[in-house]
């Protein structure tokens, strides 16, 4: 886990460990790229991460020599795109720590998975006054699925409010757990604010009232080792393009007895075992809940950034990650009128922050001139941008191939924002 | 001069300090809400319309230096205009934010406001600058609706 420390700035100096960032970049392309004629600083990882030559190889390699429909063909290519895609599904279980394979759902997307999950598991389990309970530093996409379910069904929203500091209140959490609780659904990493939720706690004080949980851990699996049995959660999103991957797929992992219990949440070909007129019989898990045809390039491309991240040494990982971030918050911190917004003790890979004078927008597009590419605006966490009374925040997200050289230009670049400001 | 400097004048930063006519009007009678639901900026334009001319015009809201100084820059243009001036404006303006091509004479039709001319060059931050002139569009036109930039 990467925990913010306090700044340590004879270790910033030094710059150096054995984790050899030059390597891990040349393993990515577009890293090489130039902006406005600068050298590419890609700080929108939390937008979505770049992806590694092995990956942009296997959606090639798929579409040259194994392209064909999965888990209906008799012929040569489709066993061998079935069996890749498949293989797939195993490297995600293996990533995940997942029991069977049958508990790794594809879907599009984070969003995708929990739409899936509100409105299979939602509508058939929830009804009037019902409540389910959300963070307040939840994505739209944690938010918007369940104010639809209540809509549908009756069922209340109810929120935990986060401190000052971006962490959520857990003695709020323990407040609104009531009787009428019948789902809870909270972020793993917070994308506006960085923060790591202590989502354990979170999924056994839930646990003990016999309540699903649901992760959203779009930020968390480029960051975190993400163990899903250690962690007891009911349901775990993600994304394959915020973690190398392609996007347009994703995973929804869900305990195989919940999902077994659950309604399919598409029809059409694949997600059936037997279909006449008067009546349709489902397929197994996990493919009652894969209607259609797949992204099956996209399934492979997901496998192929897990290959990949499996040949990378974690613990260093995470410590080059820890130095960027506590590098980038001290840097940052130093530069007058600036304040950073989401200063939880513990975070992953993100740095927002507001200037009083000068507008998010005003930053992103002086940074991009110096070819840094951040995000300015409200993160798909508008309630976050209320709750701190801020309208936007430019927000600088790292990965792994980031370095300290590249936060010294972003720091530049904003000294740039403030001389056009004055 | 280069794009940025060109983006960021010293009449369009005077513009986001100091905005001109910000401020809520109480006898207006002609009122819209602009969003920009990418970025979150918001602007709430106020009109006294008489007999077809715009007594006065305000604006208030919160937004990036663009949208701010582009709100400004247009109270002050319109103020006195009547609306098939102000309608006449408002294209020549979104042709030259847009850098259409149909017409690269739009920039010399529209006065100071030349002074955004630079927003073209960037692509993103159209919308910013566009986002004031929706808005007073839709008040003149007593939609009930709030005008967006999308």
């Amino acid at each position: 886990m990467l925990m913010k420390a306090a700044p340590q700035n004879s270790d910033f100096a030094m710059g150096q460990s054995s984790f050899d960032v030059a390597q891990i970049r040349a393993d990515f392309p577009i890293l090489q790229a130039k902006v406005h004629g600068k050298p590419l600083v890609y700080f929108d990882n939390g937008a979505t991460s770049q992806k590694p030559q092995t990956v942009i190889d296997a959606l090639a390699h798929y579409y040259r020599a194994e392209n064909s429909n999965i888990h209906r063909g008799v012929h040569f290519l489709s066993e061998q795109a079935t069996a890749a895609y498949e293989a797939a599904r195993g490297k995600v279980r293996n990533f995940i720590n997942a029991r069977t394979d049958k508990e790794i759902i594809f879907v599009r997307g984070t969003t995708e998975a929990i739409n899936l999950v509100a409105q299979s598991y939602g509508r058939s389990f929830l009804k009037t006054d019902d409540e389910i309970i959300v963070s307040a530093m939840e994505h739209h996409s944690n938010i918007v699925p369940w104010q639809m379910l209540c809509e549908q069904v009756g069922a209340k929203l109810r929120v935990i409010p986060i401190n000052h500091d971006g962490e959520i209140v857990m003695e709020e959490y323990r407040r609104l757990l009531n009787d009428k609780t019948k789902f809870v659904a909270i972020t793993h990493v917070s994308n506006a604010l960085g923060t790591i939720v202590p989502v354990k706690e979170i999924v056994s004080l839930a646990h003990e009232r016999g309540l699903p949980v649901l992760l959203d851990g779009a930020q968390a699996v480029p960051h975190l080792k993400v163990d899903v049995q250690d962690l007891g959660c009911d349901f775990y999103a993600f994304s394959g393009h915020k973690m190398f991957g392609p996007t347009g797929v994703g995973v929804l992992y869900g305990r195989a007895e919940l999902l077994e219990k659950m309604p399919p949440y598409q029809g059409g070909g694949d997600m059936i075992s037997l279909v006449t007129f008067e009546k349709t019989h489902y397929n197994v898990l996990p493919y009652k809940f894969e209607a259609g045809t797949p992204h099956i390039s996209g399934g492979i491309g997901l496998g192929a950034a897990i290959d990949y991240l499996s040949t990378l040494d974690w613990p260093q990982v995470s410590a080059h990650e820890h130095r960027l971030l506590d590098y980038a918050t001290d840097s940052l911190s130093r530069i007058e009128g600036l304040r950073i917004i989401g200063t939880a003790k513990q975070k992953a890979g993100v740095l927002s922050f507001v200037f009083d004078h000068v507008h998010a927008h005003d930053v992103g597009t002086i940074l991009d001139q110096e070819g840094v590419a951040v995000r300015a605006g409200h993160h798909c966490a508008m309630p976050v941008m209320q709750r701190f009374g801020v309208p936007a925040t430019t927000r600088a997200s790292f990965a792994f191939y980031n370095t300290i050289d590249e936060i010294d230009v972003m720091a530049r670049a904003i000294e740039r924002v403030l001389k056009v400001f004055g | 001069m280069s794009e940025l400097d060109e983006l960021y004048q010293e009449v369009i930063l005077d513009h986001n300090k100091s905005p001109r006519n910000f401020r809520e009007m109480t006898h207006a009678n002609r009122k819209a809400e602009g969003y920009n639901p990418l970025c979150g900026d918001h602007v709430t334009v106020f009109v006294q319309l008489e007999e077809g001319v715009i007594k006065d015009i305000s604006f208030q809201g919160s937004g990036c230096a663009i949208s701010k100084a582009s709100a400004s820059l247009m109270t002050a243009e319109l103020k006195g205009k009547n609306e098939s001036a102000a309608q006449v404006l408002f294209e020549n303006v979104h042709k030259m934010l847009t850098g259409d091509p149909s017409d690269d004479q739009a920039v010399d039709k529209v006065g100071k406001l030349q002074i955004l001319s630079g927003v073209c060059k960037f692509p993103a931050r159209v919308k910013c600058a566009s986002l004031a002139w929706h808005t007073v569009n839709a008040a003149l036109k007593g939609e009930s609706q709030p005008a967006t930039t999308e």
